[in-house]
């Protein structure tokens, strides 16, 4: 469905002092830099997969949705989707496609979201019937009955964004880019728009390609994650392989009964919280069997609970790791 | 072309629904189109105290200032359009991204969002025609076939506006914004379009200029032929002229256009 090799996306940038003296220099000599926003990124991704795309502000991420979204004109590099260069945007491809912004809409402010449906009804040429009844399924399904016709600047935040994802599904397309869709929501709104993406994508078998920085939104969604930092690919795996490549710890919650913490815990691993009766350790996959055999032993647990560690932890050592080695490169190379 | 037919209801329909939520701004901006009235009560002063000679050798006194300023008001309610503002706006916030994604090009929205405000505008400017023609004012031996030419010469103005609009618009996308070089567009229309004063007063030499340029046909022309100020022979020439500005405003906007959105897809929105 997608395939991207060797993409690249560099642009200049304008750069300016503040001051007025810098903004007089700057009306006759203007210093430009270039930004590398996307540097040799090479994937695949098959038909209705749900992939996400991580990384820190700046990555690369939302540059390289936009490329594949037809949007931005790669600098170099070949990006073809489902037989298609994006930049292209024949009408063929862009009725296959949609990219949903979570801080941009596509909904008519003024006007009840049921009036965009039928705008991009109209625009995607979908035949009245098969509308309605595309429009009576994604009703249901994200439960928008009433939002429909209220203007769509009375409504809240949780509510455009499934107004939103009902607009840019109406047409059913076989690729979903999703760029932060779940950004401003709260956690049971979170949840619902979770839900809706997954549900759609295994019944419509449509590509889904997901950017976020909650990674909740990823762990539930992308089996497979594509890490990418200064626009350069760093991983290109399962969660599960993520973690045990970056951070190979498990992680124990224990809740002993009579709400009675143990003495020397430290024992059995590195605490790393406690609270009234429960305590959680960190230790290495392989100690996990052994040491939980100890524990149950030797003490009245109540629950137990062995997790990997917060993906937003397993991130952010990765990409310090990553800031480390570029640091030592420049290091080295001065 | 048979696609953009089949969805054009809905493309009406809903515009339609959108300029009539924005009524409120809608009216303001009907409201700053007053000008003709203002100068219109202004020459009708000074024509009652001075001899005003126009077009065609004949007098314009207080009857066919009214008359010409009735006609600006209402040609300047059909002609109009505001592209360029929507497209800085949409620029500048990078919501084009969302009009790129869609299966049909960002210039059809605009032109139909444009022309969906017509209806609204001729709520006014009806009124204000039946006056015209109420009140007469007409020059002696005035050819009234002239008005079959009214439709296209409306058509052609529309069409100057509009796509003056798109092609400083798509500036936008390089420099961030071209809404001042939009104003001064605006400023050379109130000199050259006759809206401030009837282009009859000109001098010669200015006479020429204003010839040249495109704003006379964007709405002094269309009021000429409304006013039937002009003889067939030289209203056909004036229709050639003005869709010649037509045809070569179009390729500008085109050229502008995909070159703004080549530069869009290289740097971003």
């Amino acid at each position: 469905m997608i395939e991207v090799e060797h993409l690249k996306k560099y642009y200049s940038v304008f750069r300016r002092e503040p001051g007025l003296r810098n903004s007089l220099k700057a009306l006759f000599r203007r210093q430009k830099t270039e930004v590398r926003a996307v540097d040799g990124l090479s994937f695949h991704i098959a038909e209705g997969k749900r992939v996400g795309f991580l990384g820190p502000n700046g990555a690369g991420k939302t540059t390289t949705l936009k490329m594949l979204s037809g949007l931005l004109y790669p600098s170099s590099g070949k990006v073809l989707v489902d037989g298609h260069l994006p930049h292209k945007r024949e009408t063929d491809f862009l009725k296959k496609i949609i990219l949903v912004m979570g801080q941009k809409q596509q909904l008519l402010w003024d006007l009840p979201p049921l009036e965009t449906l039928e705008l991009n009804r109209a625009i995607y040429e979908v035949q009245k019937p098969v509308f309605r009844k595309r429009l009576e399924a994604l009703t249901e399904l994200l439960d928008i009955g009433p939002q429909l016709r209220t203007p769509a600047r009375q409504l809240s935040l949780g509510e455009r964004m499934k107004c939103e994802l009902a607009a840019g599904l109406i047409h059913s397309p076989k690729l979903l880019f999703l760029d932060e869709p779940t950004i401003g929501l709260d956690v049971s709104m979170q949840q619902t728009i979770r839900e809706f993406i997954r549900s759609y994508n295994e019944k419509e078998g449509a590509t889904l390609i997901l950017t976020s920085h909650n990674m909740d939104d990823v762990e539930a969604l992308c089996p497979r994650i594509l890490v990418i930092d200064k626009g350069r690919l760093l991983f290109d795996g399962s969660v599960a392989e993520l973690v045990a490549q970056v951070k190979p710890e498990k992680r124990i919650g224990l809740r002993f009964e009579d709400n009675k913490l143990p003495e020397n815990l430290e024992a059995y691993g590195r605490v790393v919280s406690t609270g009234v009766g429960e305590a959680t350790l960190q230790l290495n996959r392989e100690e996990v069997s052994g040491v939980l055999g100890q524990l149950l032993a030797r003490f009245a647990i109540k629950d137990l609970t062995v997790e990997n560690p917060p993906l937003e932890e397993v991130m952010g050592e990765l990409f310090s790791k990553h800031a480390f080695l570029r640091h030592e490169e420049g290091t080295e190379s001065t | 072309m048979k696609r953009l037919l089949k969805m054009m209801p809905s493309l009406l329909r809903i515009g339609f629904a959108e300029n009539i939520a924005y009524r409120a701004e809608m009216l303001i901006w009907v409201l700053a189109t007053t000008m003709p009235f203002v100068m219109m009560v202004m020459w009708r002063s000074v024509a009652e105290h001075f001899d005003i000679v126009g077009g065609m050798g004949q007098t314009l006194g207080p009857l066919q200032m009214t008359h010409y300023f009735l006609a600006v008001f209402v040609v300047r309610q059909v002609v109009s359009a505001w592209a360029a503002w929507e497209m800085n706006f949409e620029i500048r916030q990078g919501t084009l991204s969302m009009r790129l994604l869609k299966p049909i090009s960002p210039l059809i929205g605009y032109a139909v969002s444009g022309l969906t405000g017509l209806p609204l505008r001729l709520v006014v400017a009806l009124p204000v025609l039946l006056v015209f023609f109420f009140l007469g004012g007409f020059r002696p031996g005035a050819e009234y076939g002239l008005l079959f030419l009214l439709p296209l010469a409306l058509v052609g103005g529309w069409l100057i506006v509009l796509f003056a609009n798109m092609a400083i618009g798509s500036l936008a996308v390089f420099s961030g914004s071209s809404t001042r070089i939009m104003e001064a567009w605006m400023a050379a229309f109130f000199v050259f379009s006759g809206y401030l004063f009837p282009l009859d007063l000109f001098p010669d030499w200015l006479a020429w200029i204003g010839d040249i340029l495109p704003f006379r046909y964007q709405l002094g022309f269309p009021v000429q032929v409304l006013t039937l100020s002009l003889e067939v022979g030289d209203a056909l020439i004036l229709l050639g002229k003005q869709w010649l500005w037509v045809a070569v405003l179009g390729v500008l906007t085109w050229v502008l256009w995909r070159r703004g959105v080549r530069h869009f897809e290289a740097f971003g929105g």
